[in-house]
């Protein structure tokens, strides 16, 4: 009857090898998508994601090559690796697009956030801020008597922990920049 | 603009509206389809000074890009489109809309208020890029008229390169005013969007191997195959009949496979054969050819053919994976893909399981017996089945070319009426547009005016963009619209039917025009049919007649299109005229009644 039935949602060649695609697990994937750098391609990028249902969990966008007018998007999602796949392919199709690279599956990468964090204490609070500051080698960049602006750099959950240690001691604004990231591999 | 500018002595000064006129007629264009306005009375103003491109007015910008689209999925070439701004733009937006969903290469050209106004709220001024872009394959705000030639290659190129589709260029007043150096087509850059073409061959071998030890093949078409040009119809043809597997396509790809060939199964899907739809279901070897397993054809997606290995050839790599998971992804046009495979599959022999695909065969030939396309006629009334049957009849022999609206009349004529070459049928596909029909026969008529063609509308959708008769009026276009006219919405009404208790809630026509008068207002001729033995009569005088037509073809009023796929349901749960009479309960379930 089967005969030359492969495995169920099995592609020889894919990652759809090694699970089950019906399977509803969410993965976040960090993707750096290589674009020209005209008018309205961020508005583009955005758009597949909002008329597609696609999620967003960061974003950044700065042009890399002004002679080439070229900027680097990354862009952080989440969703079943079906839906990864195809966001890249969607992205792909897009004119203006020239290359699309999944950091979280080709091969290792570095990825890194900054931040800016106001907190806001007196006394111990403040002594300890600076302390913790230290210790995750956040920069204070601003200073009044009664505050202080860090800078910080790292992976997303670094500064996830940061804020979250700040929170007690008087964290009253954070801004972050998203996620940007590049692959480890030689070109 | 730097290099631009060193090397202006080679190339011309122009107006911006004179390098729109002359990149269209760098790229072969000698038809547009447009209607003026404030924002592009200059470009309207090169075209009245030149005699090269014909420009076609129409009633409404809808029926403009319609049109355009009839055009282009009759000749393979791109349409051309031109619009004022602000409502001119936006009233294109269904037709653009269409148009991608259907994968019909298109060049809009709009005009927008000039630069300096751009963005405060100027008269008749509207985000058009913004608006369009997700209807577009791309689209460009061209702001300096230097740059304006370039854009025009590179628009044609994207829309015809890749999967087709609409492309859009908005051009503000004062560009089309002011003067710049046009690239002749020769000099310009070259694209750096150029999909792959060509499947890779491992895939490609992989798919060949299974080819020869499949019991249970079948070739899955659609307008992919179309839109590769007709060499790809033509190798198609040649791998069906020399592998002597069963085809069937979708709604966009008939007449690739011509419909007179022993392989063919007919149109597959929702109101697809009965026979497609099980041989589907019940392949062991599935040959994607440029379809997209729309949800018209795959009904239930967890029970999609279920025993089957499946190939998925697309020019559109997201098309793959997509809806259905596939294990031969094969990237690539169409046609060159055909070829590869053709030319491994003869070079290793032609090799094919003949014994188990002659018991496939067998097993097809009983679902056949089904007649699933049957119908119970009757003396007294038109029954919209038969209209069309005969319209297929008394016009096989013609140079013709069918067009359809959208609704039960399309699938009836996707059922009954025989394409016998790509390039003949054009319908709404995708994005299901009604009011699609008669713009798109301008377009075609436009293109082939000494061909017979023909619309096959319902008068509901008809009405939807009537005033296009005016246009085939003033150009002599003679156009048969053939208006299978059940004073209802007649898909609508039968879905309610099904779906809604008999509960009818606004599906009827009330108060619908005498088509004859409307016929004689627009200067056109009319013909009301009530008799099904006219109806050969009033055919026969539609063909004959020189100029354009409208048949007022009165059927019966609820009549269901079958078979049918209720939504929600797979390919073996097909429903015939006798489930709906005995059954009175609902035939679709709760989670079907939720799908469109």
């Amino acid at each position: 009857m089967n005969s030359l039935k492969l495995k169920d949602g099995v592609s020889r060649k894919s990652a759809y090898d090694l699970r089950n695609p019906t399977e509803d697990i969410h993965e976040v994937h960090t993707l750096t998508v290589l674009v020209d750098n005209e008018a309205g391609v961020l508005a583009r990028v955005i758009g597949l994601f909002s008329g597609r249902g696609y999620n967003i969990e960061s974003l950044t966008v700065s042009e890399i090559d002004h002679q080439g007018k070229l900027s680097r998007i990354t862009v952080m999602t989440k969703g079943k690796p079906s839906v990864i796949e195809q966001i890249k392919a969607q992205l792909e199709r897009l004119v203006p697009v020239y290359e699309v690279h999944d950091l979280t599956t080709e091969g290792p990468s570095v990825q890194r956030e900054l931040a800016l964090l106001k907190v806001k204490g007196e006394g111990n609070h403040r002594v300890e801020a600076l302390r913790l500051g230290d210790i995750f080698r956040a920069r204070v960049v601003d200073t009044t008597l009664d505050s202080f602006i860090f800078e910080i750099t790292g992976p997303t959950d670094k500064i996830d922990k940061f804020a979250s240690l700040m929170e007690p001691l008087g964290l009253v604004e954070i801004a972050r920049t998203g996620v940007v990231g590049i692959s480890r591999e030689e070109h | 603009m730097d290099q631009l500018k060193n090397i202006n002595t080679k190339y011309s000064r122009l107006t911006g509206s004179q390098i729109v006129v002359q990149a269209l007629k760098d790229h072969g264009v000698d038809t547009v389809f447009g209607y003026p306005g404030g924002a592009v009375l200059p470009i309207y103003d090169e075209i009245f000074q030149q005699n090269e491109i014909r420009h076609f007015l129409v009633r409404h910008e809808q029926g403009a890009v319609h049109a355009a689209e009839g055009y282009a999925r009759s000749t393979g070439k791109p349409g051309v489109v031109l619009v004022t701004s602000g409502p001119g733009a936006t009233n294109s937006v269904t037709g653009l809309t269409d148009a991608i969903m259907d994968s019909i290469p298109l060049v809009v050209i709009s005009g927008q208020v000039p630069t300096f106004m751009i963005g405060n709220d100027a008269f008749q001024e509207a985000d058009t890029v913004g608006i369009t872009r997700p209807c577009t394959k791309h689209n460009w705000l061209v702001k300096e008229t230097d740059a304006l030639g370039q854009v025009f290659h590179e628009a044609f190129h994207v829309a015809m390169h890749g999967r087709p589709g609409p492309v859009l260029i908005d051009i503000p007043k004062d560009v089309q005013f002011a003067t710049g150096s046009y690239v002749p087509l020769k000099f310009a850059t070259e694209s750096k969007y150029n999909p792959r073409t060509e499947g890779d061959m491992e895939e490609i071998a992989f798919l060949v191997s299974l080819m020869e030890s499949a019991e249970r093949p079948i070739f899955y078409t659609g307008g992919g195959v179309i839109n590769s040009g007709t060499k790809a119809s033509q190798t198609l043809l040649e791998l069906v009949d020399e592998t002597g597997f069963p085809v069937t396509s979708t709604l966009m790809g008939l007449g690739a496979y011509p419909a007179s060939g022993k392989n063919w199964l007919g149109m597959l899907g929702m109101h697809g054969t009965y026979e497609a739809n099980i041989a589907m279901y019940e392949c062991d070897l599935m040959i994607n050819v440029g379809a997209r397993f729309d949800d018209r054809i795959t009904g239930r997606v967890s029970d999609f053919s279920p025993g089957s290995t499946k190939a998925h050839i697309d020019i559109d790599r997201s098309s793959i994976n997509k809806v259905i998971p596939t294990e031969i992804p094969i990237v690539g046009d169409a046609g060159i893909v055909l070829k590869q495979i053709l030319d491994l599959w003869r070079s290793k022999g032609k090799k094919t399981n003949a014994h188990e695909v002659d018991k496939w065969w067998r097993k097809i030939e009983h679902w056949k017996t089904k007649d699933c396309l049957c119908y119970e006629n009757s003396d007294t009334k038109i029954k919209p089945q038969y209209a069309i049957q005969r319209l297929e009849e008394l016009t096989r022999g013609y140079d013709r070319f069918i067009i359809t609206d959208v609704g039960q009349h399309q699938m009836w004529a996707a059922q009954f009426m025989k394409m016998e070459e790509p390039n003949r049928w054009m319908t709404s596909g995708g994005l299901g547009t009604m009011g699609y029909g008669l713009p798109a026969s301008v377009g075609v008529q436009v293109a082939h005016p000494d061909s017979l063609v023909i619309n096959v509308s319902g008068d509901a959708g008809w009405l939807m963009n009537m005033q296009e008769m005016g246009t085939a009026v003033q150009y002599r276009l003679p156009i048969k619209q053939f208006i299978v006219n059940n004073k209802r919405l007649g898909m609508v009404r039968q879905w309610q039917q099904i779906l809604h208790g008999e509960r009818y809630s606004h599906s009827w026509s009330e108060a619908l025009p005498d088509f004859v008068k409307l016929a004689e207002a627009f200067g056109c001729k009319g013909i009301v049919v009530t008799n099904p033995s006219d109806i050969d009569a009033a055919i026969q005088e539609m063909i004959a007649f020189d100029g354009p037509v409208i048949v007022d073809c009165q059927v019966v009023e609820h009549e269901n299109c079958f078979p049918m796929i209720p939504s929600g349901e797979p390919h073996n749960k097909m429903i015939f005229e006798e489930d709906i009479q005995a059954n009175e309960e609902q035939l679709v379930g709760k989670a079907g009644s939720v799908l469109v």
